[in-house]
């Protein structure tokens, strides 16, 4: 019978539960440009007005991220520093969990946005995109004669 | 940037507010007079962070707040939870009444100096 060459290889055996435990929970198929849990992580909503993205990006200057729509995608990319520097030789990094370099995420948005109405803020760490939908996608109410 | 009151108790960690939270990613570093904490908050106001020392445990506790229109559907969502919370234990040498932290663009920054008798001190050698 074949044995691993590493049967105490406990460390393998728990990545591959997290994957499967992961896969689990994510009931919808990944998008085709993966799973991308990455930074910033992004929430989507809409309303019958607006495509509302939030990408959490904490410790970015807000003029350095830069939001881009393009034929119905959104892009936000930028870059973030470590607060972490490896130059000081008396500091010991204990952790170092958080994020840095440069990212970028996308979105493909719905058929019916409004590409000139686009409003971008960010506050506490979270940037917050609004997308109007084009005001002839709205329902409406047609009064009868 | 805010400055943010650290309160100081003695009790024991309480059990209290067991529902599910974030994790929030961290950075700790350490230099010669104390250790630096950074921690990833983003969308936590500063009125709803609350960092604090309990007994030998340092405790950040602090909850979302969006500004999210009305009526609004969540199609896609990363961050599911509106809480984050995690947990440090300090070691004898921190100073735990002089903690500080504060808060700029989502991301805590919490500083906890070493105890004066715990620096570093260059000892002299006496040549006989």
């Amino acid at each position: 019978m074949y044995r691993s060459l590493f049967p105490g290889d406990l460390f393998a055996e728990v990545d591959r539960l997290q994957r499967e435990l992961q896969q689990s929970f994510d009931t919808v198929s990944p998008s085709i440009r993966g799973f991308a849990r990455g930074y910033p992580a992004l929430n989507v909503g809409s309303t019958p007005a607006s495509v509302e993205i939030y990408a959490f990006a904490p410790g970015v200057d807000p003029a350095r991220i830069d939001v881009k729509l393009d034929r119905g995608v959104l892009t936000i990319e930028g870059e973030r520093e470590a607060s972490v520097r490896g130059n000081d030789e008396k500091a010991t990094v204990h952790m170092n969990e958080r994020f840095d370099g440069r990212f970028r995420r996308v979105v493909s948005l719905p058929e019916d946005i409004d590409p000139a109405a686009v409003n971008a803020s960010y506050r506490d760490g979270v940037l917050h995109v609004s997308v109007q939908r084009r005001a002839s996608a709205q329902p409406r109410r047609i009064e009868v004669q | 940037m805010s400055n943010q009151n650290v309160t100081r108790s003695d009790d024991k960690p309480a059990s209290a507010g067991n529902e599910p939270a974030l994790l929030p990613p961290v950075d700790v570093v350490e230099d010669a007079t104390g250790i630096t904490v950074y921690a990833d908050l983003p969308g936590v106001p500063k009125d709803r962070l609350n960092v604090r020392v309990e007994g030998e445990t340092l405790l950040l506790d602090a909850e979302l707040a969006l500004a999210v229109p009305q009526g609004m559907e969540a199609s896609h969502a990363e961050v599911q939870r509106t809480r984050y919370r995690r947990a440090f234990t300090l070691s004898r040498e921190l100073d735990p009444d002089k903690v500080a932290a504060e808060l700029s663009n989502g991301v805590l920054r919490v500083r906890i100096p070493k105890a004066e008798h715990a620096q570093p001190r260059r000892i002299a050698v006496q040549v006989a």
